[in-house]
């Protein structure tokens, strides 16, 4: 598995984002025109764990063909893992005083934690639900789906019934993950305040490292003679099938894989915006995230991060200053990019001579 | 000699047509054997119970003797080393010549093997070997998709090799081929049939004869006639099914 010199280079350049921003944001006084405001770095922060979602979803959907719009629920599941987390950490200080049970619960009657709320104390323990819930679901799920040989828009379809139906079932108060209104209000993350300058830059590092691991991985894998036998079930499934692969053992590696990293997002995501709530299990984040990587480009790794970057920061600037017609714009972007950059934006600049800097095409 | 191949009475029907209808069929270790017919004889669809595709209704497919094709999927028989050609050229078109026949060449095929797959000295030469062998060694970098339809039916013949298969089945090899890419594949194919068995399915008469083999007639889902070319041609049943109506 030998990387190309695109890959160290973009590897370098996300370390030195990591490096770099929170730099700027510590080091320079705030009335240096260099300077990085904390609500900006946070807000950066957010970006990069949408640009690991967004490298999972690339990882299955351009390399392996399988087109997931129920990605989002893998990464609100990973959020609600940290989420349940950063609950048990408020302790005595919520709004009822109960040492013992989240707010929500205590407001619903409730006398005793449920039984899988045990454990959560622990950050490790909830670190590791975050990765094995979304990854136990994504294994049972693909389990039944690719051995049934379900594939293309109907497997597009079921991903998207699953996001929806968990999306249901968290809004449901008896579930006890807090109902509509989420997981939210939360105070120290390890001991450290959520909300002070130092934890936010912490959570921004921890992302910055995070998406560099998961990009030097996807790299590897797809480089490697899986990663060519992914583009083999992608191009010619039936093929692959002839010359003796179990195509569904190499789905179900992939779809995992990719879920667990999703769900790793979600852990990064939760803390840096103070929330989790069955919103994000809506199937239009799931769609959004699609729409990210076909925009970036699908099937090269960079573009998916690029394109997650790129539309949040529209997204952000967007809803702000205009907020009746973000949606149109997302739209509009869509249409604009499917018309004139089939390949997303990666694949247009690879097409003008950059292929080789950015490894478009799918080639390692 | 010892039979690779034994199908016995296999039946099948899709809503309600029957697509095979009672075929035996015997291969002999190291024979090559073409199968022709007219369309919907059956051909594509006896391919498909053979590699796993589809199961028979009734009837027995046995490999070597004594494995049980029709209890296997795909993946299962491809390993047991029956390789398959299909009708439409079918390469991995968005990877070069050398990876397609890196993916076909026989080796552990699960997903974490792969992983962490290393091409041997030894695999490196035989990926050589059978780029001369089917012509390609100059391409050898070149993405399978930019390839000529002649080209791309090479290659999958040479995925076929890597895979180093005791059966060949081979599927309407020259269909779109020009005069002399049929020949060489005729070539080739005879070339291919010395160190194993291959069963050709085929409608070009020409290139039947050049291969100069035993021939089998399907019609309507079973074998009408079976022998040499030419006892096969003369025979009223054939004359009728290709000739009548």
């Amino acid at each position: 598995m030998k990387l190309n010199a695109s890959t160290w280079i973009f590897a370098a350049l996300l370390a030195g984002i990591t490096i770099i921003v929170p730099t700027l944001n510590l080091a320079l006084p705030e009335t240096s025109a260099l300077h990085v405001p904390t609500y900006a770095l946070s807000l950066f922060g957010k970006y990069l764990s949408f640009a690991l979602l967004a490298l999972s979803v690339d990882l299955i959907w351009g390399y392996c063909g399988i087109l997931s719009l129920g990605h989002g629920a893998f990464f609100a599941l990973g959020g609600y893992a940290m989420g349940m987390h950063l609950m048990r950490q408020i302790g005595e200080r919520g709004v009822y005083g109960n040492a013992e049970l989240p707010d929500f619960m205590v407001f619903l009657n409730w006398q005793e934690l449920p039984w899988y709320w045990y454990g959560f104390d622990s950050f490790g323990f909830a670190l590791a639900m975050a990765m094995l819930v979304p990854g136990a679901l994504a294994l049972i799920f693909g389990w039944f789906a690719f051995r049934s040989r379900v594939s293309g828009v109907y497997l597009s379809i079921i991903t998207q019934a699953m996001t929806f139906a968990l999306m249901l079932a968290f809004f449901r108060n008896d579930m006890g993950f807090g109902g509509n209104n989420g997981l939210t209000d939360f105070k120290e993350i390890l001991g450290f305040d959520l909300h002070s300058q130092g934890t936010r830059v912490a959570l921004f590092i921890a992302s910055g490292i995070a998406l560099l691991a998961g990009f030097v991985l996807c790299r590897m894998i797809v480089a490697s003679k899986l990663g060519k036998i992914l583009v083999g079930i992608r191009d010619a499934e039936s093929r692959t099938r002839f010359l003796g692969y179990r195509v569904e053992h190499y789905k179900l590696f992939v779809f995992t894989l990719s879920a667990v990293m999703a769900g790793i997002a979600g852990a990064l995501y939760v803390p840096q915006v103070g929330i989790i709530n069955p919103g994000e299990f809506a199937p239009a984040n799931s769609i959004e995230i699609v729409v990210w990587v076909a925009l970036g480009g699908r099937g090269t790794l960079i573009g998916a991060i690029m394109g997650a970057v790129l539309v949040n920061l529209a997204k952000s600037y967007l809803t702000a200053a205009f907020p009746e017609i973000w949606l149109f714009a997302l739209g509009g972007l869509f249409v604009g990019v499917t018309l004139f950059l089939p390949k997303g934006i990666a694949g247009a600049a690879g097409s003008v001579g950059l292929a080789r800097l950015i490894g478009a095409r799918g080639r390692p | 000699m010892s039979e690779i191949l034994y199908l016995d009475g296999i039946s099948v029907s899709f809503a309600g047509f029957k697509a095979l209808n009672d075929l035996s069929l015997v291969v002999e270790s190291g024979e090559m054997r073409a199968i022709i017919g007219p369309n919907g004889a059956g051909k594509t669809t006896m391919m498909d119970i053979i590699t796993g595709r589809t199961r028979p209704d009734k009837g027995i497919a046995l490999f070597q003797g004594d494995i049980d094709l029709t209890r296997m999927d795909e993946a299962e028989i491809a390993n047991l080393g029956i390789g398959r050609k299909f009708q439409k050229p079918t390469v991995f078109e968005s990877h070069s010549v050398e990876d397609n026949l890196q993916l076909a060449q026989k080796a552990p095929r699960g997903p974490f093997a792969s992983l962490f797959a290393k091409l041997s000295g030894a695999q490196r030469t035989a990926i050589d070997e059978t780029l001369e062998t089917i012509a390609l060694a100059d391409a050898r970098r070149r993405l399978a998709g930019e390839l000529s339809h002649g080209q791309k039916q090479w290659l999958e013949i040479g995925m076929l090799l890597m895979q180093q298969p005791e059966l060949l089945l081979v599927d309407e090899p020259v269909a779109g081929m020009t005069d002399a890419e049929t020949e060489q594949t005729a070539d080739l194919l005879r070339q291919i049939a010395l160190t194993r068995s291959v069963v050709v399915v085929e409608h070009d008469m020409e290139f039947v004869r050049a291969l100069g083999t035993k021939v089998t007639v399907l019609h309507e889902g079973s074998v009408l006639s079976e022998g040499p070319l030419e006892t096969v041609q003369n025979d009223p049943r054939v004359i009728e099914v290709y000739l009548g109506r």
